[in-house]
Parts: structure tokens; C-alpha cells; sequence
């Protein structure tokens, strides 16, 4: 897929994303929508994984920690045919397997996940498995900027650095909010980089919006052999819609009627300037 | 006919746990252990020596030790994630509920010395809840071996499970209680001994302070039957059932925590069958449960064969006096 494909894939994921949270009255809308173009790069660029290869043993994992920004993950894999996209007008509904996180009854995810500080060990452990049988796949994990609060990240951090899993990538979703207010307002993460770095791990800074520089990034792993790699994704939370960006309070607020019409009006815009 | 075998003093079941383990792992490279600096405490030294490429240690961090188990289980790995019961079920029990349990990723949890048997080292290494927390999470298999046979044939089973378990146990050199060649069936509650007086079903390391009390009581004309519960889930229900058809008590016995353990799951068992007999549960109260060796706290709390001959024989006369009035 080229860049300018991809690019147009964004605008229309969030488009979709927004029409499922809508219709499902819950979702959480700031964190998918500053998430999805990192998985937009991932499942169209990067990620060596398809429906039909998913119960490969050889294919590439992704595991999304940030777990509450399903709604990204739902569409995308939508698109890539995992599951047909009508299935997510069941999303939170009753007994749908279409739940608010990531389960493994849906096909193309790999590990249930929603309570945070879960997915890097579970990522470190995948990675340590494909070393045991010198496999070549890689691994990805997407952290929430919030959710590096959780020790446990860090434990994961020891030992990814420690085990030298080079065949693991950590993307940080960087959108500097949380469900109470700015990171750096409620427990202050900076400076993430040198923290990483001081964990064993490679890092790189992205602006996390840019199909073509995260594309660059990711697929450029390991940045140094023997190390984990770390990319820290500038993004901006609510990322496409004026009202929502950079609004803590849109964490998972659903938009109204009038809301939901004018964020669809305003990506419309944005697709036609792009394919323009 | 019971499986009762002879007082004989075998190994503690930790040790035959490593033995197990490492005979396993020897013919099959794809068993994997996972330890948090526990390996000596696991008695896995041997393990390691023998079979580095197979041992994984993260250090001291009991949340990553399961999360990476998980892991590793879900690239086909046979897991064995093994800490101290007490770290390893309430520091981790958010990874065990979510990244094995919900996840139904196959990791077989091992806690070792659990219960009481850092007994004089305070209750922050005691794990007196583990079977209550655990279980109330769904999907997870609930085994606490009483002996050296049970203990072999649990880690011998759970690595042909496709599910999560967990196993615990002790330390402490426990005398063999089965005969050689006794059939282990996870979920199959095993009969030490007949008896249809009182029956003790007891659980792990206190199974044993059953068939002592079962002895005692013999001289004074009470017969006792015993019952390893090694399976705390999926419960034996019918042995629970027959138990209280059979024997005029019930006396539950369990190195754990009265609340959520062995004994209110019979409890249940029992009420929801319609079926009241004299049930008394043994374990630890709600209480800040006393220091000591694990023997010393057994005593402590009548987990003796004097505690449980004197629990048996009062509950059998007020039975019996309930009868009388």
C-alpha cells in the first residue's frame, strides 16, 4: 500500500471507528483516534500477519496493551478481512464477542488485554519464545502514555533489555493525556526517551500522525542488534476531529447526534482534500 | 478399597516436584520453566545445570513472571511458572486472572512452600487465600497434592493440560499415603482410608494429620474415613456427597483460610444437595494467624491428630445429642 493510500485508510478508519462508537453508545474515542495510524502502518505495512496466516506459528505478533482503544484495532482488522466489519454493529451489545478490549474470540488478536501494564510482558514472553526456537518473527506492542505508570512495564523493561530481544518493538501512543488530565499533570513520565534508554532499550522519537515517518520507523527494527526497540509516537489525543483533539474529557465520551455529524463532516473534508 | 500405604516417610513434595519436572523437561525440550529468583527455593539447581536453555529467569517480579509465562505459552510453549504461592498468587493475581485465565493461555503455576510453610516468617509469606482467590476467577484448575505420589502425578498430568493449573505445595518431607501404582485422576478425590463414622476430608499437607486422628480414634472405637481432596477444582462433588450419606460428620480440613477454601466448597456442595450432616471446617480463622514452624501453626489451629480427634469427637456427640433431643 502506498503512503498516499494509507493515508486515505486513516481518515476512513476513523471515520468507521467513530460510526461504531456512536452506535454502540461507549468506546473510547480520544485514545482510537490517536492510536490508529500507528496500526494503519503496522497491519498495512509492517506486520507480516493475515487472516490466513494468523495460527501460522511464523507470523508476526501484535499485541495492543493500550487494550481500551479496541475500537482502532476493530476497524483495521475489519479491513484487512479478519472478521466482516458488519460484526462490529454488535460491538458492546449484549453477548457480543465484540467487547470493549481486545479478546481472543475475535480473530486477529492475539492476547485479551484491557487492564494496563499486561501486554509488554506478554510481548516480552512471545519474544522470548520465537529466541527459544530461533524463529523469525517479530513482535509489536502499542503502550498508552498513561498506562507507563504501571511497575509492571518496567519489570518487562529489566528483562527485554536483559534477554536482548531485538525481535521485540514497544510503540508508545505519546498523546500526553490520561483519563484525569495531562501525564505530566498526573504522574510525570519525562524524559521517557532517556528513561527507555537507561531500561537497555533503542529508542526512537516519531510523530506518530505521519504514515510515512512511522512506516520509516517500523520498519527499520531492531534500531541497534541485540536491543529491544522502543518508539516513542508524538500524537495527539482525538487526533482528526477539531472538538475532540487534545481533550482529556473525550478519554471515552461518546459524541452526541450533532457531534457525531460535524466530526464526520470534518473527516469528509480531510478525505477529499487528500485525494485530491 | 483405600489407598492407604504404610507411615513410610518419602521426600518433601517440592523436591519430587523438581524431580518430576526435570525428568519431563529431559524428554521434552519444549517444557520451559519460569522462575523470579525462586530457582533455589524451587529446588531447581539440578534443573538449571542440567538443562539451561529451559530455565527463564526474570528476577523478582512476580507480574512479569506470569504476563511473559503467558507469553510463552501462547507460542506453544509447556509453561511452568513457578514462585512462592504467597507472591505468586496475590502479587501476580491480575496476570493470572487476565493473561492466563481470561486469556486461556495453558501456563501451569506452580506455588511453592504455600500455605504455612514459611511458617515463622510472618504472614506476608503465608498463602492462606490462594485457593479463594483463585478460586473465583474462571478457568483454572485447583490442585494441592497431599504426598509424593499425587505431587508426581499432578506435574506429570498438568503438562499434557491445555488449560491453566495451579499446583501447591510444601516443603516439609511428607510420609507416603498412597500404595505405589494408585490411580491419579485430576478431579477424582483419592480414599486414604474407610470409615463411616466421621469422615475428614482434608486436603494437602493436613491430609495426613487426618489419618493420624483416623489411627487415634480406631483404639477408641470410631471409625474414621479419609479423604485426599487433592483436587480443589474441579471438585469430586459425588465423594463429598457420599461422605455425607455414609458417615454421621463431616470434618473438612485445609491449610488455608476458613473463608473461600476446601470447606465452604463442600459446604456448598452439601446445601445445595439437600444433605445436612455435622460439618465443622478446619483451617485457619479470621485471625492474624500465629508464627512458627508449619507444625507448630497446624497444632495451633487443631490441624493435629489431637485437634482433629478432639473436633471429630465433639461433633459426633452433638450429633448425637441432636438425635437424643
Amino acid at each position: 500500500m502506498t503512503d498516499a493510500e494509507m493515508r486515505i485508510k486513516s481518515i476512513q478508519y476513523r471515520m468507521r471507528l467513530l460510526k461504531y462508537i456512536k452506535k454502540a453508545k461507549a468506546g473510547h474515542t480520544g485514545g482510537s483516534l490517536s492510536c490508529v495510524d500507528i496500526l494503519n502502518v503496522l497491519y498495512n505495512r509492517v506486520l507480516n500477519v493475515s487472516p490466513e496466516s494468523f495460527t501460522d506459528p511464523a507470523r508476526d505478533r501484535y499485541v495492543q496493551s493500550k487494550g481500551h482503544s479496541v475500537e482502532a484495532l476493530y476497524v483495521v482488522l475489519a479491513d484487512k478481512g479478519f472478521f466482516p466489519e458488519s460484526d462490529l454493529e454488535t460491538l458492546c451489545r449484549y453477548r457480543s464477542p465484540y467487547v470493549g478490549h481486545p479478546t481472543r474470540k475475535i480473530r486477529g488478536i492475539e492476547q485479551n488485554t484491557g487492564a494496563l501494564g499486561h501486554g509488554l510482558a506478554f510481548s516480552v514472553g512471545v519474544s522470548l519464545g520465537g529466541k527459544k526456537d530461533d524463529a523469525g518473527y517479530r513482535v509489536y506492542t502499542l503502550l498508552g502514555d498513561g498506562e507507563l505508570a504501571e511497575g509492571s512495564n518496567w519489570e518487562s523493561m529489566l528483562t527485554a533489555a536483559h534477554y536482548h530481544l531485538d525481535n521485540l518493538t514497544a510503540i508508545v501512543d505519546r498523546n500526553g493525556l490520561q483519563i484525569s488530565g495531562r501525564t505530566e499533570d498526573v504522574c510525570s513520565l519525562e524524559c521517557l526517551a532517556t528513561k527507555f534508554q537507561a531500561f537497555g532499550w533503542a529508542v526512537r522519537s516519531v510523530d506518530g500522525h505521519d504514515v510515512t515517518a512511522l512506516a520509516k520507523v517500523l520498519c527499520s527494527v531492531p534500531f541497534e542488534p541485540g536491543k529491544p526497540s522502543m518508539v516513542i509516537a508524538r500524537t495527539v489525543k482525538g487526533k482528526g476531529v477539531s472538538f475532540i483533539e487534545n481533550q482529556a474529557d473525550w478519554h471515552h465520551k461518546v459524541p452526541s447526534d450533532q457531534q457525531y455529524e460535524q466530526a464526520q463532516q470534518e473527516l469528509e473534508v480531510m478525505l477529499r482534500e487528500v485525494n485530491a | 478399597m483405600s489407598s492407604q500405604a504404610g507411615p513410610e516417610l518419602g521426600k518433601a513434595n517440592l523436591d519430587v516436584f523438581a524431580e518430576t519436572l526435570l525428568a519431563l523437561a529431559k524428554d521434552n525440550r519444549n517444557i520451559l520453566v519460569v522462575t523470579s529468583d525462586s530457582r533455589g527455593s524451587a529446588k531447581l539447581t539440578s534443573f538449571a545445570a542440567a538443562l539451561p536453555n529451559q530455565i527463564i529467569e526474570v528476577g523478582i517480579a512476580e507480574q512479569n513472571l506470569v504476563g511473559i509465562a503467558a507469553g510463552l505459552a501462547s507460542t506453544g510453549k509447556i509453561v511452568y511458572a513457578v514462585s512462592p504461592a504467597s507472591f505468586l498468587t496475590a502479587r501476580s493475581l491480575e496476570q493470572i486472572k487476565n493473561d492466563v485465565c481470561y486469556s486461556d493461555q495453558p501456563v501451569k503455576l506452580i506455588g511453592i512452600s504455600g500455605g504455612v510453610s514459611y511458617g515463622a516468617l510472618g504472614s506476608t509469606h503465608h498463602s492462606i487465600h490462594d485457593v479463594a482467590a483463585l478460586r473465583a476467577i474462571h478457568n483454572c484448575t485447583i490442585i494441592v497434592p497431599a504426598d509424593n505420589l499425587e505431587t508426581t502425578e499432578a506435574i506429570k498430568a498438568s503438562a499434557r493440560m491445555s488449560h491453566p493449573v495451579y499446583i501447591r505445595f510444601g516443603k516439609r518431607p511428607m510420609p507416603r499415603l498412597h500404595r505405589r501404582g494408585t490411580a491419579f485422576e485430576i478431579g477424582k478425590a483419592l480414599l486414604v482410608r474407610e470409615g463411616d463414622d466421621v469422615a475428614f476430608i482434608a486436603t494437602g499437607e493436613t491430609v495426613v494429620h487426618a489419618l493420624a486422628a483416623a489411627k487415634d480414634m480406631e483404639q477408641e472405637g470410631i471409625s474414621a474415613r479419609v479423604i485426599s481432596m487433592h483436587t480443589i477444582r474441579p471438585l469430586d462433588t459425588q465423594v463429598v456427597i457420599r461422605a455425607a450419606r455414609e458417615c454421621r460428620a463431616i470434618v473438612t480440613v485445609e491449610e488455608h483460610s476458613c473463608a473461600g477454601g476446601l470447606g465452604e466448597v463442600c459446604a456448598a456442595v452439601l446445601m445445595q444437595a439437600g444433605l445436612h450432616v455435622p460439618f465443622r471446617i478446619v483451617g485457619f480463622p479470621d485471625d492474624d494467624t500465629v508464627t512458627g514452624s508449619q507444625l507448630e501453626i497446624f497444632a495451633h489451629y487443631s490441624i493435629s491428630a489431637e485437634g482433629l480427634t478432639r473436633t471429630a469427637k465433639a461433633l459426633l456427640d452433638s450429633a448425637e445429642e441432636g438425635e437424643r433431643s
